[in-house]
């Protein structure tokens, strides 16, 4: 299932190149999942690295036990997150998780933020 | 030669080369120079001398000069070899020994270091020793290299990184720097440690990044300015030289420009992984290459003439593909497209991106200003490389061609795209193919070929679909939304543009748009009617939910039902719709299509609205689709002692789940829609649609009954029609014909006869319509009058229960007909309305005789009441009823239930006789009782009743009962049975003003036997001499039984027996106490003969014993006729009656009468003999009116006995 749970962008102006980008890079993501469950190593790294570099923009990845896959896209020139993804991710994961325990929540739905 | 390293680094084995060369002194290197390769690590001093003259004449001043000079460039590292010669030795006689001239050099010159002097001995001859003194040589030859070299490279390391050090001092230059350390990666290049020469590019690649970062982090280094003039050569990277000296001097003269570093460095870092055999890396460090490079000729603010980039990173991508390809075989590529894939995408990207720029991928061609920037950018790519010119598909001539015509360039980019979608399908990266195939889409929409195009963008379409990518499709679809109007499709564009003008991710404008083109389309085709263009309705609108009015949704035929749907449009702007249409399939369930309205009524649940669910959500997930989990927990116990085995959960649907998904369904396309031209159809002209919920009502007027189930839902636009073709869940109606019915039930649970009673009379008209002038004609009954009230009003009810109207009702009677006139009311219909009736009681009720039959008809009565409870005596009355629908009559038949029973019983003291009547009210009401009358069969003067009653009405209340008392007065001898007739005028009680008089109830009945015969005294008198009777003593009982009239009618009988005009009865008494207060002693029956005449008198005694103290009441004496056994008079009896009656004690049963078989056992007691072959006498009870019992109710006092001193405790 690669359907989006929640996309948001900042600045919004190229929201459609950015979409195509992050569904573009879940190739990479499954690659990178299949070749680790090949791996069948106990404690998975979540963490993905990068999954691949265009001219403008770093492709993060990240993807949780339940296989729920966060990717981040960031400004190659953007010093300023570099080598901060992981905690970035850490702390997307832990959000995905509150949303999760949210009684309201409707696992599959689209994810709203305020 | 084994290489031990400082700094503790592991030892290699290195291969070190080295050249001679003659001594010069400009080779020695001076103070700073840092060229490590050309550097002069060992000085070797070779001589031949021989003797001591030339030694100290010439040779040592030599080497004295030569030491000097190394010394003076601080050289140590030095040999001096001495060549010795025995050919030489035996011409010159004067020699001196052997060693000496080696030992002077080393007295002279090696100070301390006697092993820098090595002799080689015969050099030219074979022989052990020279073999010997050349391995010797050889050896510290090597030692004293590798010594050299190690030391020199520390120390070069050393100065590197004091160098390093120093860059933040202002007049540092990469460049310089650059030079020194490539040096070390020569170096070990060459001693083949490409490990150790590729961290030495590594090192420089990541110290100018740093740099490039710093740089715009703000942070400038001066020499880095000098990178940042602008690009004027963009010929890509060279990786088929080892070293490509022409940049390597650009960056020696500090010329190089950024790209020209970039490329010399990643040449260099190529050469070095291909060396190491790792070409996958070079692919993968090519990209980010060609990425940072980008970036940092961004960061720098490089001026880039437009376009110069693209050729750079194109050509580079390309050149990095040939010369992997060049040094990999084929399997090993194939295996690894992985990894070069992102270069042909990037590469497939900067050509298309070059064809835009340059116009190459418009129609009509590039234009001046296109050329002329084609011309800028190829003059950029400077001449080819002389190293790849003979090659044809160089990526040079390949972007010159490309470049060169529009038609190049089209084969080249296709040739690209083509190859980047194989690979990304080829390992598996379907979306990133679909991304490609969708830029090639692009591509050939601006190539003005949208055949071509469709494919891709369908594909990608699918994709995006599949994975619910909301973005993605409404741009994609845009692109095919063009696409399929260039190609004329216009059913898949019309179903587009409906999908974008409802797709809440575009902007108004561009919904409009599509509203509008659809709307066009619908406009322009108007005129030509023909092929219809048939749309899934989803995109346009959804169909939320469907309301029936009635909502039962059943009507009958010529109803109107009426539905109303709820549609909400997807349009943003108000679309006028020609028609909705909803077609409908009718059919007759053969069982089913007679179902009434109450039946489907009550099972129809849902209140008339159905809901849809969202069909096609806008974006569909795809998890919605995939039915839940049905999961259930599974327990399996072992049978023999039913211990847990198994645990756990089963998924029960899992076919559902875990089903192939198969490639999403087509949800673009509509073939499978087709329109179904129903005869029925359900139609609303003219609407328009506003965006949003819009609530639509059809109606329709149900013509045949059957079930109409609503099939497809159709709203037409012109020539287009937006189709549901399957409405889901089913929705369907049901039309019904009925026969009309008449009913007729009363009003309350049961009638009473007697009073008024109402009955409602409901017409279910059905199809029929009543007229005015229709009648029931109703057939009277002889008991039962229709009392026919001016004030009935009859009300019409439509078919839903709602109250239509309010109509008199005229009831006309006739003796024999009543016709009751129906008032006008349309099909379907129900008309309601309430006439009273009254049963008259047909016959009076009988009670019974008295006497033995009159026992018996009491007793069948009372059968029927213990049967059946307290039921009330019924009559039941048939009317027929001639309705004007049809040619049969109805008969309907109507029970009355009587409210009383009426049970009479005849009293006697002494001679006087009296009558009572019991009137019980079975009935719910309460009733008014008058006028109570009893009379006689013949009001003779003789015979006379008198009523001991009040004249005054009474009041009997429901399962209440009421007696009359009459007494019996006669003047002559009284006949043996008396008829009576007794009638009681009621009322019911509650009842106001009643319209007809109400008939009196009547009861007759006959008393018979009802004369005093005998009279039967018993007296019980204690002991003699006592005053009272006492318990446990005897006491003597007399009973006397007196005659009180002469011979009767009634005692001609069997028992009479006749003698000498003296007649006589035989009677048998038996004195029984019931209540066990005495304890008969001795017999206590006996058969007397009684003469039949009055005051005849018999008396019997007998000994009776009292059981308890007190006022006890006297012992029962009963009479019994006793007949003799008359064989004639056999009767056919059972065993069991018969059994009953054998022996005498067991006639008292007659008394009891408990059962009226048994008392017919007693009443005709059987003649034993035929079945014993033994006469047996047979007993009657006379009738009770025959005896009187005088000592009813005596009592005697019975003392307690004296002697009784026993006091019972009991403790528990």
């Amino acid at each position: 299932q690669n359907y989006p749970l929640y996309i948001r962008s900042v600045p919004i102006e190229n929201e459609l190149k950015f979409h195509y980008m992050v569904h573009t890079s879940l190739d990479v993501v499954d690659e990178k999942i299949s070749a680790m469950a090949k791996a069948l190593v106990d404690q998975r790294e979540l963490y993905l690295g990068l999954l691949y570099p265009t001219e403008d923009y770093k492709v993060y990845g990240y993807v949780t036990n339940s296989k729920v896959k966060f990717v981040m896209v960031v400004d190659s020139s953007n010093t300023a997150l570099r080598d901060n993804e992981i905690r970035m991710f850490r702390k997307l994961h832990n959000s995905y998780t509150d949303v999760m325990c949210n009684p309201f929540y409707n696992p599959g739905d689209r994810i709203q933020s305020r | 030669m084994e290489w031990r390293r400082s700094y503790g680094r592991a030892p290699k084995m290195i291969h070190l080369e080295s050249n001679f060369v003659q001594f010069k002194e400009e080779l020695l290197p001076k103070d700073g120079n840092k060229a490590l390769l050309t550097f002069p690590f060992l000085h070797i001093y070779w001589t031949e001398c021989c003797d001591t003259e030339v030694y100290k004449a010439t040779v040592k001043d030599d080497l004295t000069k030569w030491q000097n000079v190394l010394k003076a460039h601080s050289s140590v590292d030095w040999l001096i070899v001495v060549v010795e010669n025995d050919a030489k030795k035996k011409n010159k006689t004067n020699i001196l020994p052997r060693a000496s001239i080696v030992d002077k050099i080393r007295n002279d010159f090696c100070n301390k270091q006697s092993d820098r002097c090595v002799v080689l001995s015969d050099p030219l001859k074979d022989s052990s020793r020279t073999q010997e003194s050349w391995n010797a040589f050889l050896t510290k030859l090597r030692t004293s290299l590798l010594m050299s070299f190690t030391k020199n490279l520390g120390k070069f390391e050393d100065d590197m990184r004091t160098l390093r050090e120093k860059r933040t001092e202002p007049g540092w230059s990469f460049c310089d720097y650059f030079m020194v350390q490539e040096e070390l990666a020569f170096v070990f290049e060459m001693l083949q440690q490409f490990e150790d020469a590729l961290v030495q590019y590594d090192e420089l690649d990541a110290l100018f990044s740093q740099y490039v970062v710093n740089f715009g982090a703000g942070d400038g280094a001066t020499w880095l300015t000098f990178f940042c003039q602008p690009v004027k050569s963009w010929n890509g990277l060279i990786l088929r030289k080892p070293i490509d000296m022409e940049k390597r001097e650009l960056i020696q003269r500090q010329e190089a420009t950024l790209l020209d570093l970039r490329s010399y460095l990643f040449s260099r870092q190529c050469t070095l992984l291909l060396f190491l055999q790792r070409p996958w890396e070079v692919a993968q460090r090519a990209l980010a290459l060609l990425h940072s490079c980008v970036q940092e000729l961004k960061l720098l603010e490089v001026s880039v003439p437009p376009g110069a980039l693209d050729c750079w990173v194109f050509l580079s991508c390309l050149e990095v593909l040939q010369r992997i390809e060049g040094c990999c075989d084929r399997a090993q590529v194939d295996a690894n497209i992985a990894h070069t894939v992102g270069l042909w995408g990037y590469a497939t990207e900067k050509l298309k991106s070059l064809g835009y720029l340059c116009g190459l991928v418009s129609e009509k061609g590039p234009n001046s200003e296109d050329l002329n920037r084609i011309v800028d950018l190829l003059a950029g790519l400077g001449a080819e490389r002389p190293e790849t010119a003979n090659t044809a598909q160089s990526p040079y001539k390949k972007l010159k061609e490309a470049l060169s015509s529009v038609e190049a360039f089209e084969k080249h980019y296709l040739d690209l795209s083509h190859a980047a979608i194989e690979m990304h399908t080829s390992i598996g990266r379907l979306r990133s193919a679909k991304f490609v195939g969708k830029d090639l889409a692009e591509f050939y929409m601006r190539k003005k070929s949208p055949q071509k195009a469709e494919v891709y963008l369908q594909g990608a379409l699918k994709n995006y679909l599949a994975e619910g990518w909301a973005l993605p499709i409404t741009h994609t679809r845009k692109q095919l939304a063009e696409c399929q109007k260039h190609l004329g499709q216009t059913e898949n564009y019309l179903q587009t543009s409906s999908l974008l003008a409802s797709d809440h991710h575009l902007t108004e404008d561009e919904r409009k748009h599509f509203c509008q083109e659809i709307l066009r389309f619908a406009d322009r085709q108007t005129d030509s009617p023909g092929q219809r263009i048939i749309l899934p309705l989803h995109c346009f609108a959804q169909l939320r939910d469907l309301h029936f009015t009635p909502s039962t949704a059943v009507v009958h035929v010529g109803g109107v039902l009426s539905v109303e749907i709820t549609l909400c449009s997807q349009m943003p702007i108000p679309v006028h719709v020609e028609q909705v249409a909803i077609s409908v399939h009718f059919s007759i369930e053969k069982n089913n299509y007679r179902k009434t309205a109450e039946w489907l009524t009550k099972h129809k649940a849902s209140n008339g609205v159905i809901n849809f669910p969202a069909e096609s959500p806008p974006c569909p997930t795809p998890q919605s689709q995939l039915p839940a989990p049905e999961l259930y927990e599974v327990f399996e116990r072992s049978p023999s002692d039913n211990s847990l085995n198994t645990t756990g959960i089963i998924c029960k649907n899992v076919h559902m789940l875990l089903r192939r998904q198969e490639s999403s369904p087509a949800l673009e396309t509509s073939s499978g829609v087709a329109l179904d031209d129903g005869a029925h159809v359900l139609k609303c002209s003219g609407v328009t649609l506003e965006p949003g919920a819009n609530r639509l009502t059809f109606r329709t007027q149900a013509r045949e009954p059957g079930t109409y189930t609503l099939r497809q839902l159709c709203a037409s636009l012109g020539p287009v029609c937006f189709v549901v073709p399957h409405l889901y869940p089913p929705v369907q109606y049901d039309v019904y014909s009925q026969e009309p019915q008449l009913r007729v039930e009363p009003l309350a649970d049961s009638l009473l006869a007697g009073i008024p009673q109402k009955v409602k009379f409901t017409v279910t008209t059905g199809h029929y319509t009543v007229k005015n002038g229709d009648s029931l004609q109703l057939s009277n009954a002889e008991a039962m009058l229709i009392l026919c009230d001016a004030e009935n009003r009859a009300v019409i009810y439509s078919n839903a229960r709602e109250k239509a109207s309010d109509v008199l009702l005229r009831v006309q009677s006739s003796d024999k007909v009543t016709s009751i006139s129906l008032p006008a009311a349309p099909a379907y219909h129900v008309i309601e309305f309430e006439l009273e009736v009254l049963s008259l009681p047909s016959a009076p009720v009988t009670g019974g005789e008295s006497g033995v039959l009159g026992m018996t008809e009491s007793q069948r009565k009372h059968k029927d009441s213990r049967s059946a409870g307290h039921c009330m005596a019924t009559a039941e009355h048939k009317v027929s009823i001639d309705c004007p629908w049809s040619i049969y009559s109805t008969v309907i038949a109507l029970t009355f239930s009587v409210p009383f029973r009426t049970t009479h019983s005849l009293l006697s003291a002494g001679t006087r006789k009296y009558v009572q009547v019991c009137v019980q009210n079975l009935s719910e009401l309460d009733f008014e009782l008058s006028e109570g009358s009893l009379v006689g069969p013949d009001s003779s003067a003789d015979l006379q009743l008198v009523p001991l009653n009040t004249e005054s009405p009474q009041r009997i209340y429901s399962k209440q009962s009421v007696f009359f008392v009459w007494e019996l007065k006669w003047t002559r001898e009284p006949p043996p049975s008396l008829r009576c007739h007794f009638s009681v005028g009621f009322s019911p009680a509650s009842g106001g003003q009643l319209s007809i008089p109400l008939k009196p109830y009547t009861y007759e009945f006959q008393v018979e036997n009802f004369f005093t015969l005998y009279n039967v005294r018993a007296e019980i008198l204690p002991p003699s001499g006592m005053e009272h009777c006492r318990t446990g003593s005897l006491c003597s009982l007399e009973v006397t039984i007196t005659r009180l009239s002469d011979l009767l009618e009634v005692d001609k009988d069997e028992a009479l027996t006749e003698s000498d005009e003296y007649f006589s009865t035989k009677l048998m008494y038996e004195v029984v106490d019931n209540s066990s207060n005495w304890a008969v002693c001795g017999k206590s029956s006996g058969v007397i003969s009684m003469p039949v005449a009055a005051r005849a008198t018999h008396r019997v005694h007998m000994e009776v014993m009292p059981l308890f103290a007190g006022y006890l009441p006297l012992p029962d004496v009963r009479l019994f006729k006793y007949l003799p056994h008359h064989s004639a008079h056999s009767s056919q009896l059972d065993a069991d009656s018969w059994i009953e009656s054998d022996g005498l004690s067991v006639d008292k049963h007659v008394d009891d009468q408990p059962d009226g078989g048994r008392s017919r056992a007693g009443a005709h007691p059987a003649p034993g003999g035929e079945h014993r072959g033994l006469p047996m006498p047979r007993l009657q009870a006379l009738p009770p009116g025959q005896v009187v019992n005088a000592s009813v109710g005596a009592q005697v006092l019975v003392v307690p006995s004296r002697d009784d001193h026993v006091l019972e405790v009991s403790v528990t």
